[in-house]
């Protein structure tokens, strides 16, 4: 993330130059010295201003295909927005996030806990990996929807039955990449480790965890936005609570706005949380990243 | 080539610290990488194992090293016959295996630290042995912040702080630019007249290993067996630079030219 600002200031003073030259500007010696961008062009290329920028041409897309309407099920972002303020105002959706948060968050946090434990054992050791990886394999690619009838009929239609949904979809991922990470640590650190007579379990601590972190990371992200999917997906077809009650309820009375709210609320709680995540691996685990200027 | 070679033939050694028996190694049951190694390495001195690719020059150092298990024979250090790593040997890497998140001074202190020195005396000798590679100010940066040349430094300060007997190099400069490898050398020969240790060390450059070596041990390819052991007599102790024009340095690179050409295809 911190090399981002270097590259986006370096592409528009090459711009700089070129329209220089083309308008025929007279050359100077030490000119190399004025390339760099101005203050203008800083601030319109800086990663704040063209988040701020893709957001707001979302926001303007989804408002312009409103009002059209490309559906009358399509509310405007407006409509959404003064939505999404009456559910916040009157608390109703502080209480449902309280119901569907429970089985997400109980389910992330198993699915990452056994999730790394399952896939590193397997990235250590070969016998690990051929008992688990066929199981992991099997969930990742299984159909989640035509599964739940199954859940239902063994776990019933609770908390039980909605924890699993969120662990099934969760799970795999992270498993994998934990165990293609441990997999792939480079052979000359390991070997670095050994020589200098690292133990065992000191060259997995210290050397194969720490390389593999990245990756894990990268199937933690994953494994949550697939968490959340999992979490509605269970509150829309086990039964409706807390979010998908809200989606559910607002579509059967052709409320689309709350409806649109509603689903807008869960993703922007998502962006958030695997934001967090990401910063707490930099902030744990990734020293040599604050470090770089 | 009317000159004579000014070459002399290997001497006796009398004191080695690493003897290499019979050793064969044997990749996947049928892949005979070594055979019949027979090999000492003298006290005090550089030895390089040099010879074309596939000849298993890296295969030999990585079994001194008790990285890799032989197929058959034995390595002996110091008068005991190696299992796997131990404390009396460090290893320097090609890719120099620095932990990319671990500030210089952490990885340098790695070895001290997996032998339970305490943090404040582990960090006193790695300092020295940073200032020793000439990258004194640089402890708290990351290996990612330095450039080939001063990462393989750090490699090589972690491996000197051990105070290992034998240090193991496996073409350290391969992966640094040309002119940081010459100055690399010509500082690895005040090393090796400073520290009284033993340097093994693999590469395939022909002349970088008559630069430095005080003997060369050839190795034929396929399967690697030992061709010829030379000990180019070059005084090393004045100015590394006339080395290069030294009319025994120019033999001998020639010399181990002809008979490594018989081994490319």
């Amino acid at each position: 993330m911190a090399e981002h600002p270097n590259q986006l200031e370096v592409e528009p003073a090459g711009f700089a130059l070129a329209r220089e030259r083309s308008a025929g500007g007279p050359s100077r010696k030490g000119a190399l010295l004025d390339r760099r961008p101005g203050a203008a062009t800083r601030f319109f290329t800086h990663p704040v201003t063209l988040r701020i920028v893709s957001a707001a041409a979302l926001c303007l897309a989804w408002q312009w295909a409103g009002t059209v309407p490309i559906s009358p099920a399509f509310p405007t972002f407006t409509e959404t927005m003064a939505a999404l303020w009456a559910m916040l105002a009157d608390g109703s959706l502080f209480a449902a996030f309280a119901i569907t948060l429970q089985p997400l968050l109980i389910g992330l946090v198993v699915s990452a806990i056994l999730g790394v434990a399952v896939g590193v054992a397997m990235g250590l050791d070969e016998r690990a990996e051929w008992f688990a990886s066929p199981i992991f394999i099997v969930a990742q690619a299984a159909p989640l929807a035509a599964l739940i009838p199954l859940i239902v009929f063994a776990y019933g239609i609770g908390l039980t039955s909605k924890t699993l949904v969120v662990c099934i979809m969760a799970m795999p991922v992270i498993v994998l990449n934990s165990f293609a990470a441990v997999r792939h640590t480079p052979v000359s650190l390991t070997e670095m480790g050994r020589s200098f007579l690292a133990p065992r379990r000191k060259v997995i601590s210290r050397i194969i965890l720490p390389a593999a972190s990245p990756v894990i990371f990268a199937g933690l992200r994953l494994g949550c936005a697939s968490g959340f999917i999992g979490a509605i997906l269970a509150e829309l077809l086990i039964t409706p609570t807390g979010v998908g009650d809200i989606i559910t309820y607002s579509r059967s009375i052709a409320d689309y706005p709350s409806m649109y709210a509603a689903i807008l609320s869960i993703i922007v709680f998502s962006v958030v949380f695997i934001e967090a995540i990401e910063q707490a691996e930099v902030i744990l685990f990734r020293p040599e990243k604050r470090a770089s200027p | 080539m009317n000159a004579p070679i000014a070459l002399t033939a290997a001497r006796p050694v009398t004191d080695s610290v690493v003897e290499v028996r019979n050793l064969d190694k044997i990749y996947a049951g049928t892949v005979q990488a070594l055979k019949d190694i027979t090999v000492d390495f003298p006290r005090g001195q550089l030895t390089s194992l040099l010879g074309p690719s596939g000849c298993g020059k890296t295969t030999l150092l990585k079994i001194i090293a008790g990285l890799l298990p032989a197929s058959a024979g034995e390595v002996r250090v110091n008068g005991k016959v190696v299992s796997g790593p131990g404390p009396e040997r460090a290893f320097v890497f090609q890719d120099f295996a620095l932990m990319p998140w671990a500030s210089v001074i952490k990885n340098v202190t790695f070895g001290l630290e997996m032998r339970g020195m305490a943090k404040a005396e582990r960090e006193e000798i790695a300092r020295r042995s940073i200032a020793r590679v000439g990258l004194a100010g640089f402890e708290n940066r990351y290996p990612h912040e330095l450039s080939g040349g001063m990462r393989q430094r750090v490699g090589l300060a972690r491996a000197l702080c051990v105070d290992a007997d034998v240090v193991m190099m496996d073409e350290p400069f391969s992966a640094v630019d040309e002119q940081n490898r010459r100055k690399f050398q010509e500082e690895l020969l005040t090393l090796v007249a400073q520290e009284k240790k033993t340097f093994i060390f693999v590469t395939h450059s022909i002349e970088e290993a008559v630069y430095v070596s005080d003997r060369i041990v050839l190795l034929s390819p396929r399967p690697g067996r030992i061709a010829e052991i030379i000990e180019p007599d070059i005084n090393r102790d004045g100015d590394t630079e006339a080395i290069r024009r030294h009319p025994v340095y120019l033999d001998t690179v020639d010399a181990i030219w002809y008979s490594l050409k018989t081994y490319l295809d």
